[in-house]
């Protein structure tokens, strides 16, 4: 609690005492109930005083439907109407809620802020040999810190000298810790855990990670959501028609009916006590705010409420294939040699392929994973688009696709692995042949299978990659759709075609890595871009950001959004239902003041603890 | 231009909504968003009427909220 809410928190304390201490005076002591106006006087002012300044103020400049200026008039026309406990009570547990209100509030605006608790605060910078800690905006690229065990790396850098296990828990929700070697990238907001670290830092702060995750959470609120823009429109009409029938309640009975004005005036008074809109004001805010943290907590960062709505609504996942479903790194995942061995076919492929620059021989060399000896390579020459031609030794090594074979008479026979294929020829003659593919992600199949549980109607895998590939993927893993061959600007048109088979109120999302796909994540209903340690390109254009490169994460997602979405609507039902109850039972007569109580800040109280429950997010 | 500013001692949600609305309707004003749970305004407007236009947010705000204070 801070200084305000204790100073409420002591008058609310004093003005029950002496609302207690009145009651029973005055149940004893004849001049007690004489002045029995004058004595309730002195707790209401206690408790209302701010209420009651604030009512005056307001009115002044013209804020007609104030809620301390409503409050006031229901409390002090209780007074009038003789019911001096009432009016000084009502006011007691009006301040009672508010109280009770923001410091609820107050705890879960620092339950975010403690789940998002990565912003470094200082650095060891290494200087003339020197350590000298500094502000982590102080370090330039280039720069060598050293972290600590249990420090937070302060900055984005690679690894210089030392090993380490780091805690990437605050940014992607993983909980078990991730080996670092020298050589070794290492991303800001993580913790250090165990050994000394000797980085090069190669970001500013104010690019590094960290600073791009915080600047994205708290500008989380400025994009509300549909349902929160309801609520606020719903507020702007809801007060003022409440007062005006608090109006016409106080005044036409009595005139048609001739009836007692003290009871209708009265009726009128709990109608005031309701008009406040703020249970449902602070509770659907709250409840995407509690949404978009327990997320944060899971490694899943949502720019905005309205981001949250819509991934509820998903019906149609679009995937880029390769970095989203796929490693995105290339691997030999078979050797077929023919006439050599398996190691002699590696050996003739990365020696003829050393001098290309292609992904391909990269993978290659990474596979025969032996030193080089460049002496042995003569007479090379690189045909773009189809293969390699080089002297080995003495042999004359030809590696290339289908249509070099072809073009350099080598009959060649196909191959039933799925992935790209490097055929070999030796002195002419055919030897065999490599295939190259990316790996599926361990959890893309579980990806897959957990989004159909949780109601999407239909998931697309679009790629560039060749229709072979694209199809026994997508069939693995269990995908509807496949759009394969594609160039960028395919991957555009594709989704615009599948955002116009969808139904009207439903959304389509879009999953890729950030790289090349920034305008379809843009044009999609939801982007999401998956694998943000690193990726800037990810992070800004996206509305949805998964940590880590697990596609999994994007059931949780969804399940986060529906469970948020189901708390919104039971707050707005259940403010709405309570209210309306009580407004019709206090127009009969039936509800007291103190239901009305209940209805305004206990409603209250009661979404926003409801709303709260968004937070906790089951940890997987 | 967008840009940020804290708010001190915004106390109710709704009061936040008023003065979301009252600032929307000041001319050069683009797109505002007062955030109750972030105690944050993201305003957007026109970049040389920048200043008159905190002013006069100044002015509407003391209006609709008084205890508010935006950090400018």
């Amino acid at each position: 609690m801070n200084r305000k809410q204790k100073n409420v928190l002591i008058r609310i304390i004093i003005s029950l005492v002496l609302l207690i201490a009145i009651k029973t005076a005055s149940a004893f002591s004849e001049i007690v109930c004489d002045y029995e106006l004058i004595a309730y006087l002195i707790p209401y002012a206690i408790i209302g005083w701010d209420v009651l300044w604030k009512a005056i103020r307001n009115i002044s400049r013209g804020q007609v439907f104030d809620e301390n200026f409503l409050m006031a008039i229901a409390t002090i026309g209780a007074m009038f109407t003789g019911e001096y406990i009432e009016g000084a009570a009502v006011m007691l547990f009006y301040q009672v809620g508010e109280l009770f209100q923001s410091c609820a509030v107050g705890r879960s605006r620092k339950s975010i802020a403690s789940l998002m608790n990565i912003r470094p605060d200082h650095a060891n910078i290494e200087r003339d040999g020197k350590l000298e800690t500094v502000s982590p905006e102080d370090v330039n690229i280039g720069d060598t810190i050293v972290i600590k065990p249990g420090e937070k790396i302060p900055l984005d850098g690679v690894i210089l000298d030392g090993s380490s296990t780091v805690d990437t828990a605050a940014l992607t929700g993983e909980s078990v810790p991730r080996d670092v070697l020298t050589g070794d990238d290492v991303v800001s907001g993580c913790i250090n855990l165990s050994g000394v670290l000797k980085v090069r830092v190669t970001k500013r702060f104010g690019e590094s990670t960290v600073a791009k995750i915080l600047d994205l959470v708290e500008n989380t609120g400025s994009k509300k959501a549909k349902s929160e823009n309801f609520i606020t429109k719903f507020a702007r009409y809801y007060t003022p028609c409440v007062v005006v029938g608090a109006v016409l309640l106080a005044v036409l009975p009595p005139l048609i009916t001739g009836g007692d004005w003290a009871s209708w005036i009265h009726r009128a008074l709990i109608f005031l006590v309701i008009s406040c809109p703020c249970a449902l004001v602070i509770s659907v805010p709250l409840s995407f705010f509690g949404g978009i943290g327990g997320a944060s907590r899971c490694g899943v960062l949502v720019k905005g409420g309205n981001y949250l709505e819509a991934l509820a609504k998903t019906e149609i996942i679009v995937f880029d294939k390769t970095g989203t479903l796929t490693k995105g790194v290339f691997n030999v995942t078979a050797i077929h040699p023919d006439i050599i061995s398996e190691s002699e076919l590696l050996e003739y492929a990365a020696l003829a392929e050393h001098y290309s620059n292609h992904p391909i021989s990269r993978s290659l060399k990474d596979a025969y994973d032996r030193e080089i000896d460049t002496s042995r390579i003569n007479d090379y020459a690189e045909t773009a688009g189809r293969g390699v031609r080089a002297k080995i030794d003495s042999a004359v090594i030809c590696a290339g696709n289908n249509k070099y074979m072809d073009e350099i008479g080598v009959k060649w026979h196909p191959c039933h692995h799925v992935g790209t294929t490097v055929h070999v020829a030796v002195n002419g003659e055919y030897a065999g042949h490599i295939v190259i593919s990316d790996e599926v992600k361990s959890d893309a199949k579980d990806a897959i299978s957990n989004l159909k549980k949780h109601g999407i109607k239909k998931t697309v895998m679009l790629t560039g990659d060749s229709k072979e590939t694209a199809e026994s993927i997508a069939a693995s893993l269990g995908i509807d759709e496949v759009y394969s061959e594609l160039m960028p600007a395919d991957k555009v048109s594709n989704v615009e075609k599948l955002i116009s088979e969808k139904s009207s109120d439903k959304t389509l999302a879009f999953v890729g890595d950030g790289i090349n796909d920034a305008p379809v994540l843009a044009r999609a209903d939801i982007g999401i871009a998956m694998g943000a340690m690193g990726s800037d390109a990810a992070i800004e254009a996206a509305d949805i950001v998964l940590m880590d490169d697990k596609p999994s994460k994007i059931a949780d997602a969804i399940d986060i959004s529906k469970r948020t979405l189901r708390i919104v609507y039971q707050n707005i039902v259940f403010a709405l239902a309570v209210k309306a109850a009580v407004l019709a039972l206090g127009a009969l007569g039936i509800a007291s003041m103190w239901a009305a109580v209940f209805a305004d800040v206990g409603v209250s109280v009661i979404a926003i603890l409801n709303a709260m429950r968004a937070l906790h997010v089951k940890s997987k | 231009m967008t840009k940020v500013f804290n708010l001190v001692d915004l106390d109710c949600a709704n009061c936040a909504q008023k003065m979301e609305d009252a600032i929307r309707k000041i001319d050069g004003v683009e797109d505002v968003s007062v955030s109750f749970m972030m105690q944050k305004m993201t305003l957007t407007a026109d970049e040389e009427k920048f200043e008159e236009i905190k002013k006069k947010i100044k002015k509407v705000c003391r209006k609709v909220e008084p205890d508010c204070k935006i950090e400018f």
